[in-house]
C-alpha cells in the first residue's frame, strides 16, 4: 500500500496554472525523487501535500486518508514533515529552540531524547546549540532544518532542494545523511534540481516539466535515459 | 528639583506608554499589521474599571481584573471578526479596517456610556514625599513603573522560556515554516492579541489613575503616542517598546515643562522623525526591507 498517493492534482496561484495533473506515489521505505528545472512546480507539489496550498482538483492521500481540508499544522501531526526550500530555519532563535519548535506536535517527554538523536546525527549542531540559527553557515542551516523536521518523528520526510547553494563537499555530506536516514527506516520524498545526486540515491524517480510529469522510472532507469541525460545531466 | 520631578513624571508616563507600545509591537511582530484600535481597547478597559469601582464600589483589584478580562476577550473578538478574514489582503485594506474598528469602539462607547467626560477614581491615592515641598512621587507613578518592570520581565521570560512564547517568536519570523512545524498560526496570533489587549487594560487603568478623566476618546492620544514609541524603539522589538516608551514619556514631559505645553506633541514627533532619518528601523529595530 502506498504511504503517499498524489492523484491528478491541479494547483493554481490565482490564474497561474502551476501544477497540471500530477500523480505519483511513495511507498513505505522508499526514497522517491522528483526532479525538474526551475519553475517546474516541484515546490508547489510539496506545499500542496503539506496543506499550505490547496489543489483545485485531484487528491492527496496519506496513509489511506484524504488530506483534503486538513490544516497544515494537522498534517504534521499525521507524520508528514517538510524541510522547505531555502531551509527556512528560525534565524533569530537558537539551534536548540529551532529543534524544540520541530517537536511542537510531540509530547514533552520526547524532546530531550529527540534532541540527543539529532545531535548524534549532526554533531556540528551540538557545538552550536546556544547560537542563533542566523549565525550558522548554509550547510549547518540545512542540517538544522533536517534535524528540526526529524524532531516530529515523521513517517514521511519531504526535502525540497536540500543541496541548493551548498559546496560540492557539503552536497555529498547531505546526500550521505539522506542515505543514512533512509537506512534507518525513514521514507523520503526528495525534490532536487541536482538530478545526478538525486537519481543516484533514489529507488524511483519522476521528472516534472512545466507542471506535468514527463517521465518516471527507477533511479537507474532515468539515469540511463537519453532524454534525462540531455536535459538534466549535461549530456 | 523641578528637573528631578520632571524626570520622575516622564519615566512614569513613559512606563504607561511602554506597556501600551508592547501591544502594538507584539501584534505587529506576528500579524505584520498596525492595530490602530489598540488605543481604544485602553479606553474600554478604563470604563470597565470605572464602572466596577465607581458604580458597583468593588475594590480596585476587582476593577483591574474586570478590565483585563473584558479587554482580553475584546482583543480576541476584534482579531477574529475584523482582521482574520483579511489575512491575505493588502496591508492598506487591513490598516483601513483597523481605523474603522477604532471608530467603532469610540462610537460604541459613546452610545453605551455617553459622550460626557467622567471622573475616574484612581486605584491608588496619595504621594510619597521625598523632600518636603520640593520632591515627591505619586503612588500611581510608582505603581506604573513597577507594573512596567513586572510586565517586561514577565514577557521576557514568557518569550524565552515557555513553549507558547517560543511559538510566538517562531510565527513572528516565518509563518509558513511555523505551520510546517505543526504550529497553529491562527491560534498563536489570537493569543498575541489577547496578551496585547490585557496589557492595554492595565495601561488604561494606570493612565486614568494618573490623569483621571475618562471619555470615549481617552484612548486615542495615548494610543498614538505609544504607537510612536513603538516605532521609535523599533517596531516588533520588545525591548525597543520599553526604551521608546520611556524616552517618549521623558521627551513629552520635558517638552511641556521647558518648551511649551501646546508644542509637546510637535516636539515628540520632531524627535521621532530625526531618529527615523538616522535609524530607519528605530532605535532597537532590525532593518528588513519590505518584501513584496
Ligand atoms: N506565490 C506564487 N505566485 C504566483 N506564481 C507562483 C508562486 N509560486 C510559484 N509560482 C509559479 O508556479 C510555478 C511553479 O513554481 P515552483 O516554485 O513550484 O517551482 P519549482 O519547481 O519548485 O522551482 P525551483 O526549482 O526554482 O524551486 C512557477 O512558474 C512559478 O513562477
Ligand atoms: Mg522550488
Amino acid at each position: 500500500m502506498a504511504l503517499l498517493k498524489v492523484d491528478d492534482i491541479h494547483v493554481y496561484y490565482g490564474s497561474i496554472h502551476a501544477v497540471k495533473g500530477v500523480s505519483f506515489e511513495v511507498n513505505e521505505g522508499e526514497i522517491v525523487t522528483l526532479i525538474g528545472a526551475n519553475g517546474a512546480g516541484k515546490s508547489t507539489v510539496l506545499n500542496t501535500i503539506s496543506g499550505l496550498l490547496h489543489p483545485r482538483t485531484g487528491s492527496v492521500r496519506f496513509m489511506d486518508q484524504d488530506l483534503k481540508g486538513i490544516a497544515p499544522h494537522k498534517v504534521v501531526e499525521k507524520g508528514l514533515a517538510q524541510v522547505p526550500e531555502g531551509r527556512r530555519v528560525f534565524l533569530q532563535m537558537t539551534v536548540e529552540e529551532n529543534l524544540e519548535m520541530g517537536a511542537y506536535t510531540q509530547p514533552k517527554s520526547t524532546i530531550v531524547p529527540g534532541i540527543a538523536d539529532v545531535y548524534k546525527r549532526f554533531p556540528r549542531l551540538e557545538e552550536r546549540r546556544r547560537q542563533v540559527a542566523g549565525t550558522l553557515s548554509g550547510g549547518e542551516q540545512q542540517m538544522l532544518a533536517m534535524g528540526r523536521a526529524l524532531m516530529s518523528r515523521p513517517k514521511l520526510l519531504m526535502l525540497d532542494e536540500p543541496s541548493m547553494g551548498l559546496a560540492p563537499i557539503l552536497v555529498e555530506q547531505i546526500f550521505d545523511i539522506i542515505k543514512e536516514l533512509h537506512a534507518a527506516g525513514t521514507t523520503i520524498l526528495l525534490v532536487e534540481q541536482n538530478a545526478q545526486a538525486a537519481l543516484s540515491v533514489a529507488d524511483r524517480a519522476y521528472v516534472l516539466e512545466t507542471g506535468r510529469i514527463s517521465l518516471s522510472g527507477t533511479g537507474a532507469e532515468l539515469m540511463a535515459s537519453g532524454q534525462v541525460r540531455k536535459a538534466y545531466l549535461g549530456g | 528639583m523641578s528637573f528631578l520631578n520632571n524626570v520622575i513624571t516622564g519615566i512614569s508616563l513613559g512606563s504607561i506608554y511602554a506597556i501600551i507600545a508592547l501591544g502594538y509591537t507584539m501584534v505587529y511582530g506576528i500579524a505584520k499589521m498596525l492595530n490602530f484600535a489598540h488605543g481604544d481597547v485602553i479606553m474600554v478597559g478604563a470604563y470597565m474599571a470605572f464602572f466596577a469601582m465607581g458604580r458597583f464600589e468593588l475594590p480596585a483589584i476587582a476593577g483591574v481584573l474586570l478590565a483585563v478580562v473584558v479587554c482580553t476577550a475584546l482583543g480576541i473578538v476584534i482579531e477574529r471578526l475584523a482582521y482574520k478574514p483579511l489575512r491575505q489582503a493588502p496591508s492598506l485594506a487591513v490598516l483601513i479596517t483597523a481605523i474603522g474598528v477604532s471608530y467603532f469602539l469610540q462610537n460604541g462607547a459613546q452610545i453605551l456610556w455617553g459622550a460626557a467626560t467622567k471622573t475616574f477614581t484612581p486605584i491608588v491615592n496619595g504621594t510619597l514625599v521625598l523632600v518636603p515641598e520640593q520632591l515627591s512621587i505619586s503612588y500611581v507613578a510608582i505603581l506604573s513603573v513597577v507594573c512596567c518592570i513586572v510586565v517586561m520581565i514577565g514577557l521576557t521570560l514568557f518569550t524565552t522560556r515557555t513553549k507558547m512564547g517560543k511559538t510566538m517568536r517562531a510565527c513572528s519570523e516565518d509563518k509558513a515554516a511555523a505551520q510546517l512545524m505543526g504550529i497553529n498560526v491562527d491560534a498563536t496570533i489570537s493569543m498575541t492579541f489577547a496578551i496585547g489587549s490585557a496589557l492595554a487594560a492595565i495601561a488604561g487603568v494606570l493612565m486614568c489613575s494618573a490623569y483621571p478623566v475618562l471619555s470615549p476618546t481617552t484612548g486615542s492620544m495615548p494610543g498614538i503616542r505609544a504607537f510612536t514609541a513603538a516605532v521609535f524603539g523599533g517596531i516588533g522589538s520588545i525591548p525597543g517598546a520599553l526604551l521608546g516608551g520611556i524616552l517618549l514619556g521623558i521627551i513629552e514631559t520635558f517638552g511641556k515643562a521647558y518648551i511649551s505645553t501646546d508644542l509637546s506633541d510637535a516636539v515628540v514627533f520632531a524627535v521621532l522623525i530625526i531618529v527615523l532619518l538616522v535609524k530607519p528601523a528605530g532605535l532597537m529595530g532590525k532593518y528588513v526591507p519590505e518584501k513584496v
